[in-house]
């Protein structure tokens, strides 16, 4: 399966690199509207066509896809650096300590995913810029999903914690935070790049479903929240099937995230 | 079963204090609708500001909440205007219905591919599931809420095909590396039949661990619920959840959060207890 890691990686690095050069192959920006030519079909000036408001879809798709490569791997990055921080010491210092924070990971847990987010969202201001409201999408994804992977480094970082090598460096006088900087980071750094790796998928498609509800990226901003809401207008799907290319092209991403990862690295 | 218990219950009393912050915290608490009407006097207007004003701490606020839950009243749908439970009574009985023959289809199907798969040791059929499953795993719940809207196919059918690649894959890795130790290759090179290296050696290895995903299934069918209602308009909890986020009604989002939270633990629990029922028989 070495081949296919290969091509999702190399599928990722050209979605990107199309994506940061939006501004050079897009026609127009995101939010311009060619008025005159509402839901056009695809031609040499529209690559996909236009939408009901007369945007350039390709153009909507490249920053959108460019915000959501951009967001859910920073949103991903905090996760597993809250999940280190939480998980880590939790593992490490054991006891009570261990347990306490354990236990309220346990219960962030419980909260069911989706219902927690739409929760914390619903509290957060509505009247906000698109860019803005982008940033609160991505953060509360980042805020709210360390839970799961805090779980799996605390198990790993009490294992890490009782190895004879740590005993070592302890009886050869190193404690505190060197212990922690030199000793247990650097051996969770594989299951921190696991719980990254699993966490950007995830948040893409979290940001989807929250983007199709409506509780997402606002307008005109484009997400793939936005841009998969436009399968809502069903009568026309069937005769313009390039509508789907949305789609098609977040299930490649999708699937090459999670290609990314080999078997080994994957948990059961 | 009696650590569980209480386990459960500093769960929801815990949560519970979360809810109440949230509610405490949600833009436009403590403003009624009578602080606008006219007709009321200032004095008026002072004396029902005074009631409430126990609420403005946060703890006092929390006691407050606990009681009335305690006594069946989970307050008042701002943007619904009709009591929480009331709602909460209609819609429950839907929503588990619909996360009970989810969870039933997907079970079944993701299941028994994977059974299939491991004792045929077909790599087809791998393949063609692995494919399968791969696509459903890109595909967020509001997408395929969609496509089934759009085919006009039963909105119940959904959350089976939401649960069923998460069963499928985790089963599948289960069942395979159950299949590969030592006892259950030696019971195959004695001549034992497909069926009762299945019933006797792989599943009773595999069974705690897939008792233990039962659990976990009913939280991503509950989740899944939200898109599904959503979308294919189907009035369960999950409409309601959504519902109440469109017009920031707090307090009725947090009341269905530690419902359906309250439901995911007992369910987890369950399996928990039958998981570790099955262990000790075993051993």
């Amino acid at each position: 399966m070495k081949w296919a890691r290969t091509v999702a990686i190399a599928f990722l690095l050209a979605v990107s690199a199309a994506c940061l050069l939006a501004k050079v192959l897009a026609p127009a920006s995101y939010a311009h509207q060619f008025r005159e030519e509402p839901n056009a079909a695809p031609s040499r000036q529209h690559l996909l066509g236009t939408d009901d408001l007369g945007r350039d879809r390709f153009a909507r798709v490249l920053y959108g896809t460019r915000v959501s490569l951009l967001l859910a791997p920073a949103a991903a990055l905090l996760s597993s650096l809250l999940a280190a921080f939480i998980g880590g010491i939790a593992g490490f210092a054991g006891g009570r300590v261990g347990r306490c924070v354990m236990a309220g990971t346990d219960l962030f847990l419980s909260l069911p995913w989706l219902f927690l987010l739409i929760t914390v969202r619903a509290l957060l201001p509505l009247n906000v810029s698109p860019m803005v409201s982008v940033l609160i999408t991505f953060a509360m994804l980042g805020c709210l999903g360390w839970a799961g992977a805090a779980r799996i480094i605390c198990t790993d970082a009490r294992s890490i914690a009782q190895s004879d090598f740590i005993l070592l460096a302890r009886a050869s006088g190193s404690s505190g935070f060197r212990l922690l900087w030199r000793h247990l980071v650097p051996n969770l750094k594989p299951v921190l790049y696991a719980q990254f790796w699993i966490s950007v998928p995830v948040f893409i498609l979290t940001e989807a479903n929250l983007g199709i509800l409506g509780l997402g990226v606002a307008e005109p901003l484009p997400s793939w929240g936005s841009l998969l809401r436009e399968l809502e207008s069903f009568s026309t799907v069937s005769s313009q099937a390039w509508q789907l290319v949305p789609l098609i092209l977040f299930i490649l991403v999708v699937s090459s995230f999670h290609l990314v990862l080999s078997k080994e690295e994957l948990p059961v | 079963m009696p650590k569980l218990a209480v386990k459960i219950l500093i769960t929801v009393l815990l949560g519970g204090f979360l809810g109440a912050t949230l509610v405490r915290l949600a833009p436009g608490f403590g403003v009624d609708e009578e602080d606008l009407d006219s007709r009321l006097s200032s004095g008026s207007r002072q004396a029902l500001r005074e009631t409430r004003a126990g609420d403005g701490n946060l703890f006092v606020f929390y006691f407050h909440y606990l009681n009335r839950m305690l006594h069946g009243d989970l307050g008042n749908s701002r943007t619904l205007q009709r009591p929480v439970l009331q709602l909460v009574a209609e819609r429950l009985p839907e929503t588990l219905r619909s996360v009970a023959l989810g969870l039933a289809l997907g079970w079944s199907a993701g299941f028994l591919l994977a059974v299939a798969i491991v004792m045929s040791r077909a790599w087809y059929l791998d393949l063609l599931g692995s494919l399968l499953v791969g696509v459903l795993l890109c595909l967020p719940a509001a997408v395929l809420a969609l496509l089934f809207v759009l085919a006009q196919a039963p909105a119940r059918l959904l959350l089976g095909l939401v649960v069923f690649p998460k069963i499928f894959r985790y089963s599948r890795n289960l069942l395979s590396r159950s299949s590969a130790l030592p006892h259950v290759l030696t019971a195959r090179a004695k001549g034992l039949g497909n069926m009762r290296v299945l019933v006797w050696h792989i599943l009773p290895t595999a069974a705690p661990q897939l008792l233990a995903l039962l659990g976990v299934t009913v939280s991503f069918a509950f989740t899944a619920a939200i898109p599904m209602e959503a979308l294919c308009d189907l009035p369960g909890i999950g409409q309601l959840a959504w519902k109440a986020a469109l017009g920031r009604d707090v307090a009725l989002l947090v009341n269905l959060t530690m419902i359906v939270t309250l439901v995911t633990l007992i369910a987890n629990s369950a399996s928990d207890i039958v998981g570790r029922t099955f262990r000790t028989s075993e051993a």
